[in-house]
């Protein structure tokens, strides 16, 4: 038996296939994969998502310790504002990409990935003492994401209190307002609109049932992978590791070069590579054929350029579709090695779906 | 728990086999094994008039989470494909005994196919419950 979420209960009632995830007992999905994409898509779900790790920093040189940390620039975070980066080490290899919240001047807030917390938590409190900041791991949480086109009404129709209501349908996009004991931010991995939900374990199954009898269909993580895919979204572990730069995943924008000065872990690696990246990603789509997966052989005419790093079905767009790491000179469309057959695929550049609509130029 | 049709035969890998009576037999993915491998997406098919031996590779489904060879149960030669499946590999998952069935072999030798019963591959899928 892996960890249990204050959540598991409300999946095995729900008809959840559990599958291991990170020494976690996850919902893979409750039924069909397809169908609870289709609904995030088109409606609300909801996921748990209460395995991954969240931590608070506090302290007088917080934003020193964070500026130093991560290749995105915490100084660019108001109150409530919420920052997308990855945590590098000295060669630029991305340890674990993260959301970052300020809460106040002291005090921020870290969501960082479930399988890597250890090795996060030892890299974040090995730099923390030079900085004179305490890093508290929260214990006994519930995290829920409320994702669709439907997600924010169904989430307001719920918060009985006028005032939460009020604080929490006024949130722009990646911000974020603690209303009592629960923490909401308009974040999430979907590519459509929606919230994160942090609140206190015991108080988790009956806010989960409460959105279930709202219409929020509870959504397992077979389906948040094609959802964040479509929307080309990278995964750690898969499409990048700490032997690949933001670079070279796609994650460039998440990188603050300005101000020159500011001395962040892995600056020196990204600066030597930042004029030419020797790697890239790039989105591949193949209309018929088979379906791209992960770790198959990309080319470009006859030359071997990378791999696939995430592959799958899109259920939106009704076709394969991937991410690839790719040599940093490919250019023009390429070909997989789909089990065998060299099948020639479009190269797009990611996201493949946002919002309910394709992103992709039909051909 | 999954079906399991008693008039049918089984394979170790999660194949079932139909008697035609004329010498041939359908040949399917098992309702256990669509179960396991989730919404369909893709099926590649054989070629019709391509020879198969019993435990060869010569068709794969493919679901949103994996791809999963399907070996022959018999040695004879592919005489007809579901060719519903190229726009419906969901067929798999809905009626795997049936409408999702996946190939039609022509027998090499009346007796020659070593088949599990219904209650044999039962005791193949409660062992690799435990």
């Amino acid at each position: 038996m892996g960890h249990r979420t204050p959540l598991y209960n409300e999946h095995v009632r729900h008809g959840a296939k559990i599958v291991d995830f990170a020494g976690w007992d996850m919902p893979l999905h409750y039924g069909s994969q397809l169908e609870e994409h289709r609904q995030v898509r088109t409606d609300a779900g909801m996921f748990d998502v209460s395995h991954m790790t969240v931590s608070d920093v506090s302290g007088a040189r917080t934003l020193d310790f964070l500026r130093h940390m991560f290749a995105n620039d915490a100084a660019r975070l108001d109150a409530g504002k919420a920052l997308y980066t990855c945590m590098l080490n000295e060669r630029g290899g991305v340890i674990d990409d993260l959301i970052v919240y300020r809460l106040n001047e002291q005090r921020y807030r870290l969501i960082t990935n479930a399988a890597t917390r250890d090795k996060d938590l030892a890299w974040l409190r090995d730099h923390a003492s030079a900085f004179g900041v305490t890093l508290d791991a929260h214990k006994d949480y519930a995290l829920i994401a409320v994702q669709g086109p439907r997600a924010r009404d169904k989430v307001h129709a719920v918060l009985k209190d006028e005032a939460t209501r009020a604080v929490v349908a006024g949130l722009g996009a990646f911000r974020s307002a603690q209303a009592g004991a629960v923490f909401f931010s308009r974040t999430g991995y979907t590519g459509e609109d929606g919230y994160e939900i942090l609140l206190p374990a015991a108080q988790a199954p009956a806010f989960w049932e409460s959105l279930h009898a709202a219409g929020v269909r509870p959504i397992g993580l077979g389906a948040r992978d094609t959802l964040r895919l479509e929307a080309g979204m990278a995964l750690y572990g898969s499409d990048m590791d700490e032997t690949v730069s933001p670079l070279e995943c796609g994650l460039a924008w998440t990188v603050a070069w300005n101000p020159p000065e500011r001395d962040f872990i892995g600056r020196a690696a990204l600066e030597a590579q930042r004029a030419q990246p020797p790697r890239k990603m790039i989105g591949l789509v193949l209309r018929e054929g088979g379906i791209l997966r992960g770790h198959q052989q990309v080319y470009a005419g006859d030359r071997f350029v990378g791999e696939i790093t995430s592959g799958s079905f899109s259920p939106f767009l009704q076709c394969s579709v991937a991410l690839a790491r790719v040599s940093g000179d490919t250019a023009g469309d390429c070909a997989v090695d789909v089990r065998g057959r060299r099948l020639p695929a479009r190269v797009v550049t990611p996201p493949f779906v946002r919002h309910g609509k394709s992103c992709i130029d039909e051909v | 728990m999954s079906e399991i049709p008693a008039e049918l035969k089984y394979t170790k890998t999660h194949e079932w086999v139909e008697d035609e009576g004329d010498g041939t037999v359908k040949v399917g993915i098992t309702d256990h094994a669509q179960d396991l491998l989730g919404d369909m997406v893709f099926v590649e098919l054989p070629e019709v008039g391509s020879a198969v031996n019993a435990g060869q590779e010569c068709a794969v489904v493919e679901s949103v989470k994996a791809a999963s060879d399907v070996y022959s149960p018999v040695a004879g030669e592919v005489v007809e494909i579901n060719e519903l499946l190229a726009d419906h590999p969901d067929l798999v998952n809905k009626d795997p005994y049936g409408e999702g069935w996946i190939m039609r072999i022509q027998l090499d030798s009346p007796d020659g196919a070593n088949l599990l019963d219904a209650e044999d591959y039962s005791a193949v899928l409660a062992e690799e419950e435990e």
